[in-house]
């Protein structure tokens, strides 16, 4: 297991490694440069070279992508072109919003779809499994930003229940009022991403159900919950595991488009701003954090996953 | 239909025609989609430009689903709209099913240590999900319907090719392989004559998946103002606009998501009865 856990952590390494190559070239390929950014229209040759060298975009792109590649690991993720701010206390800020709205969403979302799941798999023939499998049918195939908007329509405006978008404070000062913005973020996310996840959770019951070793366990004497406890569970955890660390990098990039439908100061709105002014820094920075945090979470459920299945022991990561 | 098909569906059994039939209803679903959007290259009731409308009309016999706060006509747009989410899908599923089964193959016919380069680097790509890597691309390229496609198709590629390079390793590993291998055939008659026919129900139901989730995608970033630009009438783009007058004229923010649905729910309908005829020792498992 410590070799298994030594070699997924110099896989993260090289992985991040890699994102950081893409992501530093992917955005040097801009038509234009950054000093154009900051200058006005009309600025002079000899303006353009003041700026060009004092961001040391004169530079060969290999020193660059160096001295950058340094800063980030860091966590000197520069300044803001627009505002000038430091980006990284920034994104700080914005994070207050949008960890608890993914976690929030993660934590009731994954609750749910194991519930969903194993009944649509365990009563596959009864109404109600069938009736649930529907629910996550449907909901693998509607919009995110479509849910937000028709809660809103609903509860917001109809019923005026809730608010419609916007968040009091980002410190949490009106602990009581922030919680009642997120409720519908959090709903909407969580429709979505539970039909999704209980799939998979689905699949996993009905795959558990059909198993030599349950059924061993039954001819041997024990009652079908104690089967399901001893075998059934372990089973079904392993690939349920790895969808969920999965699903939980994408809950946070859902909470991206969430955002914007409810206007929550979180990163996402930080960063469709960012994208709106050409404010690289602030581009890179929360594409560089979130993609950490993608590659961390994405490592951790593949270690978890081989704690719990010493099988997979061998292979790396993924299906592999 | 002709007699004899109606026969061999007679003779199936149950199971399999509740199959038969969620393939049939994702056909009516994408086929209502399809026509909309071949309709609209033709004729549509307005111009999607013409703002004579009055604003933000209910449906009625001259805007059949009502117009928009500029006076637009909505079934016109929504008539483009289809028009724009299959050239979306389509264009995605083919940059992804070239790149995807040309990277699968060459990783699975690869010595080792390419095999194993050119994996470790698709799970990086995998570990991003498609939507922050559409963004990047499109943070870099600029906002327009052919990056956001470019960008959903590269995206997808990485999760096509792991699956084909799984598949054609599975493929590769028969017998029939070696015999056409010492019987002479080249590398390229072997990929053409026996591994992609074998591995095409497996990959061609994962594409299908995928059409559904390039809808979504696209309109995800319509919706944040990152996909195709106006005039462009792209579902995603007209229920950002929709959004804000959504009291007084809900069915513009009803009608594109419902078409959005339809596509996407039938595809994944034709997806799934697909799996079936390919596979039909999942049925029992379903």
């Amino acid at each position: 297991m410590t070799s298994y856990v030594l070699r997924r952590l110099l896989f993260l390494l090289l992985s991040l490694a890699a994102a950081m190559v893409v992501l530093f070239f992917l955005l040097r390929l801009l038509p234009g440069n950054a000093a154009n950014a900051l200058l006005p229209l009309d600025a002079t040759p000899e303006q353009i070279a003041a700026a060009e060298a004092a961001l040391g975009t004169d530079r060969p792109l290999w020193q660059q992508f160096f001295e950058w590649a340094g800063q980030m690991a860091r966590l000197d993720l520069g300044e803001s072109f627009i505002s000038q701010l430091p980006v990284l206390p920034e994104i700080a800020v914005r994070l207050q919003v949008t960890v608890p709205l993914t976690l929030m969403s993660f934590v009731i979302a994954a609750l749910l779809s194991v519930g969903i799941g194993f009944v649509a798999g365990y009563r596959a023939d009864r109404w109600y499994g069938t009736a649930l499998s529907g629910f996550s049918q449907l909901g693998v195939a509607v919009p995110v930003f479509w849910v937000g908007i028709l809660l809103v329509w609903v509860f917001a405006l109809g019923l005026g229940w809730l608010p419609s978008g916007g968040f009091p404070r980002r410190d949490w000062a009106y602990p009581g009022a922030a919680l009642t913005a997120l409720i519908l973020p959090v709903a909407t996310i969580v429709i979505v991403m539970s039909a999704s996840m209980s799939r998979y959770v689905r699949s996993a019951t009905i795959d558990v159900l059909g198993s030599d070793f349950l059924r061993t366990s039954r001819a041997l004497g024990a009652t079908s919950g104690e089967a399901m406890l001893r075998h059934g569970l372990r089973n079904a955890a392993v690939p349920v595991i790895a969808i969920l660390g999965i699903e939980l990098a994408t809950t946070f990039l859902g909470a991206v488009v969430v955002e914007s439908v409810f206007t929550l100061p979180g990163l996402g709105t930080m960063l469709l701003t960012a994208i709106a002014q050409h404010d690289y820094p602030n581009i890179q920075g929360i594409l560089f954090i979130s993609t950490v945090f993608v590659l961390l979470v994405g490592c951790a459920a593949d270690i978890i996953q081989r704690v719990v299945d010493p099988r997979l022991r061998t292979s790396l990561s993924g299906n592999r | 239909m002709s007699a004899l098909t109606e026969a061999q569906i007679d003779v199936s059994t149950p199971r399999r025609r509740t199959r038969s039939i969620t393939l049939r209803i994702g056909a009516v679903l994408v086929g209502i989609i399809v026509i909309l959007a071949i309709v609209s290259l033709f004729w549509v009731p307005f111009d999607p430009a013409d703002t004579s409308g009055g604003r933000l009309e209910g449906p009625g016999s001259e805007h059949w689903l009502g117009t928009d706060k500029l006076g637009r006509d909505l079934a016109t747009q929504i008539m483009i709209g289809a028009r724009i989410a299959l050239t979306v899908g389509l264009g995605a599923v083919a940059i992804s099913a070239v790149l995807g089964i040309a990277i699968g193959l060459v990783a699975a016919f690869a010595v080792s240590w390419v095999d194993d380069t050119i994996s470790a680097g698709l799970d990086i790509l995998i570990a991003f999900p498609t939507l922050l890597l559409a963004m990047l691309i499109v943070a870099a390229q600029g906002a327009s319907l052919g990056s956001a496609i470019l960008s959903i198709g590269i995206a997808m590629s990485a999760i096509v090719a792991r699956l084909t390079r799984v598949v054609a390793k599975r493929v590769l590993a028969q017998q029939y392989i070696t015999a056409a291998r010492t019987s002479g055939t080249s590398w390229w008659g072997i990929v053409w004559r026996h591994v992609l026919p074998n591995i095409w129900p497996t990959v061609s139901v994962s594409l299908a998946l995928h059409f559904g989730l390039a809808v979504l995608a696209e309109s995800s970033l319509s919706y944040l103002g990152l996909g195709a630009p106006p005039p462009n009438a792209s579902w995603g783009r007209l229920l950002q606009e929709a959004q804000g007058t959504v009291l007084t004229a809900p069915v513009g923010a009803l009608a594109p998501g419902i078409a959005l649905v339809m596509l996407v729910l039938g595809v994944n309908f034709i997806a799934d009865g697909l799996r079936d005829i390919a596979d039909p020792t999942r049925r029992r498992s379903r």
